[in-house]
């Protein structure tokens, strides 16, 4: 039984951080400690309490400062070494019903509702589909396919062929 | 990697309590100890199998931009519009990509008003028209490895 995507929606106004939430972000966005008691250690840290660390966490968390806590897999390591950026072109009044199907499939890691820039660019839905080979990934892509069916009204799958900038998203201390 | 691992990276890649002691309450529910569990995820960031492994951000939700964005550009400027594109701090990723569209990056910035300045810029500055892509709606699961 496979859990339901979880939708987040960035139409809603940003919630407010203060100061110390952001010292907290600056603390934890590389990672978790790998500590039995990793709130406590980054409350040490910091020089706050524990309790304070992990209700603000669960603030950030409930308002979706913090997407999710866990595992951030390296697909390329893993071995799948052939990544297609999957964009479709669904009627608007599906997006929330196949974006979500489509997101849940196993081998699709990020699932996303962009706009259209008609006519040069017709694709309002993203999936990037996951694959040791470029023939695995075309076989996933077909299957997404038949699972849009009559509801896709057509896709294109883009390659990253290189690599032209890559460095980590900066967060500043006081913005 | 094994069974073990397999079931770390499938099971946490959302949802790690925050509580006292985490890594006992996952472990728990993964039929592992504490220590295991610890010292699993220290291995798998050590061989990079994972990237990270705590609180990933929302920097939309921080009040700061992200967005998407697309640009046509011909073969013969492609090394020119590179340069330029690069050159802001504000670009974190970039993409060579086969298709019309054959450049893509993610642009960052501490504002949200300044991610359309940056792309105006970038117009500017190179000559060509740049197609903005922001996230409207995100639907998440994760990735799942096959055993």
């Amino acid at each position: 039984m496979q859990a339901l995507p979880k939708i987040i929606n960035d139409i809603f106004p940003s919630p407010p951080i203060d100061e110390t939430d952001r010292r907290l972000i600056a603390a934890t966005q590389s990672g978790l400690p790998l500590t039995p008691r990793p709130y406590h250690t980054v409350a040490e840290q910091l020089g706050l309490k524990a309790e304070e660390v992990m209700a603000r966490m669960q603030r950030l968390l409930a308002v979706g400062v913090i997407r999710r806590i866990g595992a951030v897999p390296n697909h390329y390591a893993l071995g799948y070494r052939a990544n297609g950026m999957s964009v479709w072109n669904v009627p608007d009044d599906k997006v929330v019903e196949y974006g979500q199907k489509i997101g849940a499939l196993d081998f699709v890691s990020h699932c996303y509702q962009r706009p259209r820039h008609l006519p040069d660019w017709p694709y309002n839905l993203f999936a990037m589909v996951h694959g040791r080979t470029r023939d695995e990934v075309e076989e996933k892509v077909s299957r997404i396919a038949r699972l849009l069916g009559r509801h896709s009204r057509g896709h294109a799958v883009l390659y990253s062929t290189r690599i032209l900038k890559k460095t980590g998203l900066r967060l500043s201390k006081n913005s | 990697m094994d069974a073990r691992d397999r079931l770390i990276i499938n099971e946490l890649q959302g949802g790690f309590p925050i509580c006292e002691r985490p890594y006992a309450e996952t472990g728990a529910k993964l039929g592992m100890s504490e220590d295991e569990l610890i010292a699993r995820i220290d291995r798998l960031l050590a061989t990079e199998t994972l990237s990270r492994f705590g609180p990933l951000y929302h920097a939309e939700r921080m009040g700061g931009g992200l967005s998407l964005a697309a640009m046509r550009v011909p073969e013969t400027d492609f090394d020119r519009v590179t340069q330029i594109v690069n050159a802001f701090p504000e670009v974190a990723h970039n993409y060579a990509r086969d298709h019309e569209l054959n450049m893509w990056f993610v642009i960052s910035t501490e504002h949200p008003e300044r991610v359309d300045e940056v792309m105006d810029e970038i117009t500017r500055e190179s000559g060509y028209a740049v197609y903005k892509m922001p996230k409207e709606q995100e639907f998440f699961i994760g990735l799942r490895l096959e055993a």
